[in-house]
């Protein structure tokens, strides 16, 4: 059942780093007639946590499940990271009863019980989903002709197929080309699109992620696209603001634009540059700001 | 009899990988102790394909971290090479391996599980995340949001953060026994991994 008002769930890395995606997401869903709910008292949703104790990170999303669960609303959320772990926790915890039982005694202590009766969504479900790709056509007043872009869906909307197989196809993933095809910009194909962005190890070690970055950004623009665009705070931080750090660790210029999907799909549906904080991406997109 | 090649994962130990393993290393029970561990329950289904190595992205670039290997001394009792082992900490998460394992077999859970154990048996962990942890406590986010990040929000338009509930947080890391755990633990720096390919 399509639904138009959503419990907000922010997450950590957007209000700390990227306004843009906040500022742009807003705008948009606004425009789109999507009501988002702010939601009270939420805390990160588990995601670090869960490498240190995963009984600790399964209290600290159900806690903001139950959150939800008592106003009985949809969470959507704009970062990948804490889609699939509060998706997850949702999914555990509704299917292994022993593990149920086990945080809900945790959840006692702050009087609270998981009961497992609402969903989780990430933007891309509620654009595709809830509003629908012949609706939000109607939106686009601006078509991004001739402009030419690579996407990237990031793990934890992909994988593992066992919580979010039913989305999207982990191994081609279609959902976020179809919102790019809509904005009139060309989404191009290019080599190991699903591949991790390799972000979250990079408090542990740089080289690896950065490495593994280089390879992609090197991909995405063999294949002639313009600019990136992603869906995920954690990716956008790899690839845009980490950007010039790659291309000096590695002696490589890649100048490669790297927008949230909310911005182009506000720029197509007649926002301006500065309503969908384009000026604030690292890399910039010169062709839109000029 | 050929040259032993380097060990991946457990290269810390390389030496001793070229001497057959002693007994009193042999942990039988562990195994079972991974096994009950959310997401880990099929590690002894592992048949070593090696697919999970040869599909992730972080074995591509670096010859510390092999998550076959990782099975197969979790199947062997070598406790004491896992639990640890600073490599465990350069799985991304990416998931790779549960989708392509043929066996069903959780790589990356495994991972989580093995982390789990060595912050609880060691108490030690990475600084990253101690710091995140810490935050959480004192934010409810895993950073502390500066004032000035608070006051542009109002600039941009945007509604205020919501205020967390720091005593429901605290709850539950004592409620988990993490609460201790965070408290006393010690921290390990970055990994290092210099002259991989």
């Amino acid at each position: 059942m399509a639904e138009t008002r959503f419990l907000f769930f922010l997450g950590c890395l957007i209000p700390y780093r990227l306004a843009s995606y906040e500022v742009s997401a807003r705008k948009v869903l606004g425009k789109l007639g999507v009501e988002l709910v702010e939601m009270p008292e939420f805390n990160c949703c588990g995601f670090p946590v869960a490498s240190l104790d995963y009984e600790l990170a399964l209290s600290l999303a159900a806690r903001n499940l139950c959150l939800a669960e008592q106003q009985n609303m949809t969470i959507l959320t704009l970062c990948n990271g804490c889609f699939g772990t509060l998706n997850e926790a949702n999914m555990v915890l509704k299917e292994d009863r022993a593990l149920r039982d086990k945080i809900n005694h945790n959840l006692q202590q702050i009087g609270m019980e998981f009961k497992g009766t609402i969903r989780v969504k990430h933007l891309v479900h509620v654009l595709t989903e809830d509003i629908g790709i012949e609706k939000l056509k109607e939106f686009v007043t601006n078509p991004l002709k001739g402009l030419r872009v690579g996407q990237h869906t990031g793990c934890h909307l992909l994988r593992p197929v066992k919580h979010v197989g039913h989305l999207d196809n982990s191994e081609d993933p279609v959902v976020l080309k179809k919102l790019i095809n809509i904005t009139g910009a060309e989404c191009l194909d290019y080599q190991d699109e699903t591949e991790c962005c390799g972000n979250t190890v990079i408090g542990i070690n740089e080289e690896i992620p950065f490495k593994i970055s280089k390879e992609k950004l090197e991909h995405v623009k063999a294949s002639g696209a313009q600019a990136l665009v992603t869906v995920c705070p954690s990716c956008h931080m790899m690839y845009d603001f980490n950007q010039p750090r790659i291309e000096k660790a590695f002696n490589v210029v890649f100048n490669l634009p790297v927008l949230h999907y909310t911005q182009l799909l506000g720029l197509a549906m007649g926002f301006k540059p500065e309503d969908l904080m384009l000026g604030e991406n690292r890399v910039k997109p010169t062709f839109f700001l000029s | 009899m050929p040259e032993r090649k380097k060990m991946g994962n457990i290269s810390k130990h390389q030496e001793e990988d070229s001497k057959p393993a002693k007994t009193k290393r042999i942990d039988p029970k562990f195994k079972y102790e991974i096994m009950r561990m959310p997401g880990a329950e099929k590690v002894h289904l592992c048949f070593q394909c090696g697919t999970c190595t040869a599909d992730c992205v972080v074995a591509r670039f670096t010859d510390f971290y092999r998550p076959r290997k990782i099975a197969r001394i979790i199947q062997l009792g070598l406790k004491d090479r896992l639990i640890g082992n600073e490599a465990l900490w350069l799985c991304t998460t990416c998931h790779t391996c549960i989708d392509h394992c043929p066996q069903g077999v959780e790589v990356s859970s495994i991972i989580r599980a093995l982390r789990n154990i060595s912050v609880k048996t060691l108490d030690t962990m990475p600084s990253v995340f101690k710091i995140f942890a810490s935050n959480i406590l004192k934010s409810g986010y895993i950073y502390l949001m500066p004032e000035s990040r608070l006051k542009k929000r109002e600039e941009q338009g945007l509604p205020p953060l919501p205020k967390p509930n720091l005593k429901d947080v605290a709850n539950l890391f004592h409620v988990t026994g993490f609460a201790g755990t965070l408290e006393k633990s010690r921290t390990t720096e970055n990994v290092k991994t210099e002259g991989a390919n």
